[in-house]
């Protein structure tokens, strides 16, 4: 089903997914929001443009994949299925995430990933391409995030990476040792173990983008893992 | 009731195109690129500001005037006459549109200072020009000069933006640079003075957030003379601009390490001379820290800065396609108007963008 959605508006759009459980491919989309919002199945979602804020929040089920760049919120508190991004997406991509996997092939922005939680066989998984601004992974209460760094040298994410996480792992592909982290976060260097734990991810994430596998670990990974005995106090305010 | 007795905190959209090599182009464009972004204003405020529009009073200042009523307009014309020399003055040209009413007067004035009196206020022209929007602003009751720039002027209203940029007939006037401003303010009496943008003199700020400084940066700027009338933390960070810029002369480079000044913390692992400049601004300037969320457009002769604040709290992203450069709120209504651009990015958080015209000020 082929969709045109700056004729539709964002709301015709959402209520024409919703009743489809076919392939949807999403034609002329200029900022529409909250495309994917709640949906459940198993169906493909393609999105050739640049979609709105909230796209795929609390998604459950389906494939999306955007031919573009992706605003603010995507995957808000998504619970299951998929989302990939072929550009760079914004800010709090992933925010409260509980299920289901999120590539993005470029960069993503400030408070990447954001109170994830994880629940048995629930595991939220965000991957990153590029770069990622700051406050990535803060509050984390579980999930796994993994930020490449792959089109340069730069460390590959912000300030306050971390900052208050209790749960989860969050691994940086760098050559510089990461510095400055908050007192809530160990960091150390992967060991086998931890790699041989991320590399089905990984190996997913290449195949996704057509990137070279053996290229992507050529690098060192350094793991950032809660301090479970520096808990979070507090960032802006002595009260 | 009006705007300036009560709190009015607002969400909203900007964007912004600025021609860097000073292609004139119309008001289309800037009204197409805020249209896509409907859904971030809710019909209580729309506005746009736009340079390089009058070239050929392009040595006059621009008063964009509303009024209440007839008599007001004649008791401020009174004014303007004794402290001014006005080279032509008209009604703003506006078109008949369901969706925007109760509209005021709206009046334009190309002016220049009486030569006697600049003289004996011993002022500089521009600080004898703002006093002057001072004065009519806050004494003269049902008045409100809300454009005072060169070859520039602010035009806006309440309603959305799209329809506001038809009533005012933006497709009429070419420049090179245009902003607008979709407003969602949770609490209004919707008056037409609190739309974004504000201006004073050639400065225009247009804003997405809710500066949570207000108080504190009303305060200190009130010592140094400005008045805010209405109680929107727009209009602050507009005086806060026009007093570090034009008043004190710090560059935009430095007026960003102070509105937006980096924590303490990650000025401490700076190399020592950027410490040190960000420590003297950071210090000197203490009381022009804005906290809070924003994202701001800040328009001016020649140039256009666009900032995050330092926990970047709103979106904002900025395109390049030649010699043009896109600003806004979303993605989205940059790729509107230009698909195909040669760059994108959103800058961080207190990472201002500033551009300016290839050859210096038209």
């Amino acid at each position: 089903m082929d969709l045109y959605a700056s004729q539709l508006g964002h709301k015709a759009l959402n209520d024409k997914i919703r009743e489809s459980n076919e392939d949807i491919v999403i034609e002329s989309c200029f900022g529409e929001r909250f495309i994917g919002s709640g949906v459940s199945g198993d169906n493909t979602i393609t999105i050739n443009g640049t979609p709105g804020n909230a796209l795929g929040a609390y998604l459950d089920g389906p494939t999306v994949i955007v031919n573009g760049n992706a605003q603010d919120s995507v995957g808000d508190t998504m619970n299951n299925g998929k989302i990939i991004i072929n550009g760079s997406a914004g800010d709090a991509l992933g925010y409260a995430m509980r299920g289901g996997k999120i590539f993005v092939k470029g960069d993503a922005g400030y408070r990447t990933g954001i109170h994830m939680k994880e629940y048995q066989d629930k595991r939220p998984v965000i991957v990153i391409g590029g770069r990622v601004g700051s406050f990535l992974g803060e509050y984390l209460a579980g999930g796994l995030i993994i930020v490449l760094g792959l089109e340069n040298d730069h460390f590959p994410a912000g300030y306050f990476a971390g900052t208050g996480m209790h749960g989860g792992e969050i691994f940086l592909r760098t050559d510089k040792h990461p510095e400055n982290m908050p007192e809530q976060v160990i960091v150390s260097e992967a060991t086998a173990e931890d790699m041989a734990g991320i590399s089905d991810i990984i190996g997913e994430y290449a195949d996704t983008f057509g990137f070279n596998m053996e290229e992507i670990l050529g690098k060192t990974f350094y793991k950032l893992a809660p301090n479970a005995k520096n808990p979070y106090r507090q960032l802006y305010t002595e009260n | 009731m009006r705007e300036g007795m009560f709190r009015n905190p607002s969400g909203c959209a900007i964007s912004g195109i600025f021609s860097k090599s000073g292609e004139r182009f119309t008001g289309e464009r800037i009204i197409d690129s805020i249209t896509v972004m409907h859904d971030r204003s809710n019909g209580l405020g729309g506005g746009f500001a736009a340079y390089g529009i009058y070239p050929e009073y392009k040595d006059y200042y621009a008063f964009h005037i509303f009024y209440d009523n007839k008599s007001v307009k004649d008791t401020t014309e009174k004014f303007l006459e004794e402290h001014f020399d006005i080279i032509n003055l008209s009604k703003i040209p506006t078109r008949k549109m369901k969706s925007i009413t109760d509209e005021p007067l709206i009046w334009r004035y190309f002016v220049t200072p009486l030569h006697t009196k600049l003289a004996s206020s011993q002022l500089d022209e521009r600080e004898f020009v703002a006093k002057c929007v001072f004065k009519v602003n806050t004494r003269i009751d049902g008045a409100y000069i809300f454009s005072s720039g060169k070859n520039m002027g602010v035009f806006k209203a309440v309603g959305f933006p799209e329809d506001v940029g038809r009533f005012y007939r933006l497709e009429d006037y070419a420049g090179y640079c245009f902003t607008a401003h979709g407003r969602y303010p949770t609490n209004t009496p919707g008056w037409w003075g609190g739309a974004h943008p504000f201006a004073l003199l050639d400065y225009s700020v247009v804003h997405n957030g809710e500066i949570s400084s207000y108080d504190a940066n009303r305060r200190s700027i009130e010592m140094y003379g400005y008045k805010c009338t209405l109680q929107t933390d727009t209009e602050v960070i507009t005086y806060i601009i026009d007093y570090l810029h034009r008043k004190i002369g710090l560059t935009l480079k430095e007026i960003c390490s102070v509105i937006a000044a980096p924590f303490w913390s990650t000025i401490e692992r700076k190399p020592e001379e950027e410490r040190a400049e960000l420590e003297y601004l950071r210090n000197t300037f203490s009381s022009q820290l804005i906290t809070g969320p924003f994202s701001i457009l800040v328009g001016f002769e020649g140039g256009l800065m666009a900032l995050n604040d330092r926990l970047k709290l709103r979106s904002m992203v900025v395109g390049e396609k030649d010699s043009t450069v896109y600003i806004a709120s979303e993605e989205a209504a940059i790729r509107v108007i230009q698909q195909d651009l040669d760059k994108v990015w959103a800058p961080k958080g207190g990472e201002g963008v500033i551009v300016t015209l290839d050859g210096g000020n038209i």
